[in-house]
């Protein structure tokens, strides 16, 4: 009855493909900064200011002449966005100077124009959000603390838990992870807000979690096998979990796909994020982080002895 | 591990038990809810989940008090107070400014200084006093202003309550937030605009004479309401303010939408002196720096009772007499955040919400199932469990639920037979290395638990920090996973365990069905 059976016995030498791997990581990871430093993200107003509006039309409207009606009201770059159905939309407006009247206005006046669009029936007004450039700034600026004492907990924890080197793997395949999920966010110009956020976060911890389930077993198995290479070390321990990296995947991925599917559109950025996290989180513990443990130095097999079952190490 | 003592499966048991009653309430409607809870004891909680405004729709607004402009209002009224006290003393000042940082003032004479400390102590005891040779400061120092930022606010969500009371939103929640700001939640609110507009209001009310010299100091031109061109001569000290005001109702004269109000027994008194005075003469309703009305006093108004009428339409009668009867703003408040879900986005959300979790749900139970056969079924009861468990405590603490929040419970299940996944994968393993059915057991549960604590920890780790940075609905996120994740390891672990020796103890396997 079960999947996967094929993985129970088996012995890729995922240290052997490291290098393609490392391929793979390379263009994602240089890719993904020269996204971020050349194109940026499409950031949300939650980040940036401004004005948002999910708007459900009675009809399926004719976009080009939306378009042109809206930015003919000269509120600034506003843009538009088919949300779910062809008559679901987000539409985007820039912060207006002239403080919380302004801005009152300018919804306002887009209302007024959406109307004029279709005369005799109802547009549907389901969502509005006004966020002022200070309180931008200031998502903006607890958002990156918050990723960057996510990072740090992390890493403290797995430094705890482990020898150092696991930490600095561990935590280079957790930077690799969400450098991953932002760049393919700047690549295909997904709405990058709050939500978004959230979700890269939980892709760190995420990400960490599985490539603790393969240390875990390098570790045990470092101390069964005193003899064994470092290399195959790693070689066994990636075999050995290598159902249970997948399975556990799978079943986050499941609940995920649920969510993207049946959520609502709402939430469907991060499903997005989430998922390609997981994902990428996935190879780069079966790939990245093990093998990256190969460059680190470990004091040889002397100490191996000095620790028992799951207890702490101490350097 | 075929030794569960007692009292931990007793305790099993009745979390189970305890979890599944605890979330009945969430999925009655409010009158079953209310039949419900007028049968139980009161110490039964039988509270349902309540549901964040991104779920029931509402209204979500920052809102930001201006408190640099409360500070420089006591000094000019500081300012004020001295320059008539020392003009009492007769003595000439060089000069007496206000700036941002407090009152600077130069003396022609070193030996005035001793009036001038005196004169700045009677105006306003909080001001610390700095000299250096001709001059001399005051300034509020950290602490004073403090004192002046929270009894302002303090005062700002006093107003803003009421406020919203009066407008008739249920069950409104208004917080202070931070230094300078108020949170104000209106759940089920289809027209913000309208409570926006009450909040964005001062709604300082004053009553001046008009001058007809629009050249002295004492006289300031303030705008006509609806034409801002033009505008009108008026005494700066008022003859009266809003705060002697008891009630204000909007009414009719002359088939024209007013308000009338009742001052209290002291401005009562005043009005009636005041309007004796000056019959004749015209003077100033001004409400937020707009002059309202301008009559003439006919004649003298005295018992406390008059009417403001001033070409109202029928909303704007009713909406001033809210803000009236609510009092004046000590500050003016700016909407710096706002987020408007209508009910229908809110309820299709919670459809959403639903179906997706529980196509999760089924979608979880048959993978894991299919890869764990009898122990996958034990999984998954664990699981619905573990949702109870969620449903339960977020009902309990009284938690709200978001759409972020749904989220983290969906994801949780994803997350919590990653338990389940490791702990049956080392059983497997241990049989395949040749132990026996027990010794595997107690093996895959022994070491599958470091792998576990690790893992859920460091997912633990990025929720804890969510929650603590977050705002609003990342929160409720943040809330239902590190709670999602606490359940999981009493379901995923206690629980199965149990599960499994009973079925061991009844069927005796000489295999594992994994």
């Amino acid at each position: 009855m079960r999947l996967f059976k094929y993985f129970d016995d088996s012995h890729y030498d995922f240290v052997r493909q490291r290098y393609i791997a490392f391929l793979i990581t390379a263009i994602m990871i240089f890719g993904s900064l020269g996204l971020l430093a050349f194109k940026g993200l499409n950031l949300g107003i939650d980040f940036t200011g401004g004005i948002m509006m999910e708007v459900k039309t009675p009809d399926v409207p004719d976009l080009v002449k939306m378009r042109a009606d809206l930015n003919a009201l000269n509120l600034g770059d506003i843009s538009i966005q088919e949300f779910g159905t062809p008559q679901n939309f987000l539409i985007r407006v820039p912060e207006q100077k002239g403080g919380a009247e302004a801005q009152k206005n300018a919804i306002e006046t887009i209302k007024t124009s959406l109307n004029a669009l279709f005369p005799d029936k109802l547009v549907e007004y389901q969502r509005s959000e006004y966020v002022g450039p200070q309180v931008g700034d200031e998502l903006k600026r607890s958002g990156i603390i918050a990723f960057v004492l996510t990072v740090l907990g992390i890493m403290g924890y797995i430094w705890y838990r482990f020898e150092w080197q696991y930490g600095l793997a561990a935590i280079l395949s957790l930077m690799h992870d969400t450098l991953a999920v932002v760049g393919l966010f700047s690549l295909l110009w997904m709405h990058f807000d709050l939500g978004t956020l959230a979700a890269v976060l939980l892709v760190a911890g995420y990400s960490t979690n599985d490539t603790v389930i393969v240390f875990d077993r390098i570790r045990e198995n470092r101390r069964k096998f005193k003899k064994m290479p470092l290399r195959d070390v790693i070689n066994l321990s990636v075999n050995q979990t290598l159902t249970r990296t997948i399975n556990t995947s799978l079943t986050t991925l499941l609940s995920l796909i649920a969510l993207w599917l049946f959520g609502g559109e709402v939430i469907r950025d991060f499903a997005n994020a989430m998922i390609f996290g997981i994902v990428i989180g996935t190879y780069s513990s079966i790939y990245v982080a093990s093998s990256a443990l190969l460059y680190l130095p470990f004091d040889h097999d002397d100490k191996r002895d000095d620790h028992k079952g799951q207890e702490p190490v101490k350097e | 591990m075929i030794h569960i003592p007692l009292w931990k499966r007793i305790l099993v048991v009745c979390v189970v038990t305890f979890s599944f009653l605890l979330c009945v309430p969430s999925f009655l409607n409010t009158e079953q809810r209310e039949n419900l809870n007028s049968i139980l004891p009161s110490w039964i909680p039988a509270e349902a989940v309540s549901l964040g405004l991104d779920l029931q729709g509402g209204s979500y607004m920052l809102l930001e008090a201006d408190i640099p402009s409360v500070i420089k209002q006591k000094l000019e009224d500081a300012q004020v107070a001295i320059r008539t006290e020392l003009r009492n003393e007769k003595i000439d000042l060089k000069s007496l400014l206000v700036d941002p940082e407090g009152l600077s003032i130069e003396v022609n004479h070193l030996d005035h200084k001793e009036f001038v400390r005196k004169a700045i102590r009677a105006a306003d005891e909080n001001l610390t006093i700095a000299e250096d040779g001709q001059k001399i400061t005051a300034q509020y120092d950290e602490k004073a202003r403090k004192v002046i930022s929270d009894q302002t606010m303090s005062q700002s969500i006093e107003i803003v309550s009421r406020r919203v009371n009066e407008s008739g939103t249920k069950e409104p929640i208004i917080q202070r937030q931070g230094e300078n700001r108020i949170l104000v939640q209106l759940p089920g609110i289809n027209d913000p605009e309208h409570v926006k507009k009450l909040l964005g209001k001062t709604a300082k009310l004053t009553f001046h004479l008009v001058s007809a010299d629009s050249e002295s100091i004492s006289v300031r031109s303030v705008p006509m309401r609806g034409s801002p061109s033009e505008s009108i001569p008026l005494h700066r000290r008022p003859l009266l303010t809003g705060d002697m005001l008891v009630n204000a109702q909007p009414s009719f004269q002359e088939g024209a939408p007013v308000v009338s109000f009742k001052l209290n027994a002291a401005g009562a008194r005043r009005f009636c002196s005041v309007t004796t005075e000056n019959v004749g003469k015209p003077f100033a309703v001004v409400l937020d720096n707009e002059v309202i009305t301008a009559p003439r006093i006919n004649e003298p108004i005295c018992g406390g009772n008059a009417v403001i009428s001033g070409n109202f339409t029928v909303q704007e009668s009713s909406d001033t007499a809210v803000l009236l009867r609510a009092g004046a703003l000590p500050t003016s408040l700016t909407v710096v955040e706002e987020r408007s879900v209508g009910p229908s986005l809110g309820s299709d959300s919670v459809k959403a919400g639903r179906t997706a979790s529980i196509v999760a749900f089924f979608l979880i139970c048959g993978f894991i199932c299919m890869n764990y056969g009898l122990f996958g079924v034990f999984a998954s009861v664990a699981l619905l469990v573990n949702m109870a468990m969620i449903m339960a405590l977020l009902a309990m603490i009284q938690a709200t639920l978001t759409l972020p929040g749904i989220a983290g419970v969906i994801l949780t299940m994803g997350m919590a037979v990653d338990a389940n996944v490791l702990i049956f994968e080392r059983i497997r393993e241990e049989v395949r290395g040749g132990r026996s059915i027990m010794a595997a057991m107690d093996i895959g549960y022994d070491k599958a638990m470091a792998s576990i604590t690790d893992s859920n920890l460091t997912t633990l780790i990025s929720g804890i920090i969510l929650y603590v940075v977050g705002t609003g609905p990342i929160k409720g996120f943040a809330v239902t996973m590190a709670i999602g994740i606490v359940t999981s390891l009493f379901s995923a672990i206690m629980l199965t365990r149990l599960m499994l020796i009973i079925w061991m103890r009844v069927t005796k396997p000489k295999t594992l069905p994994l």
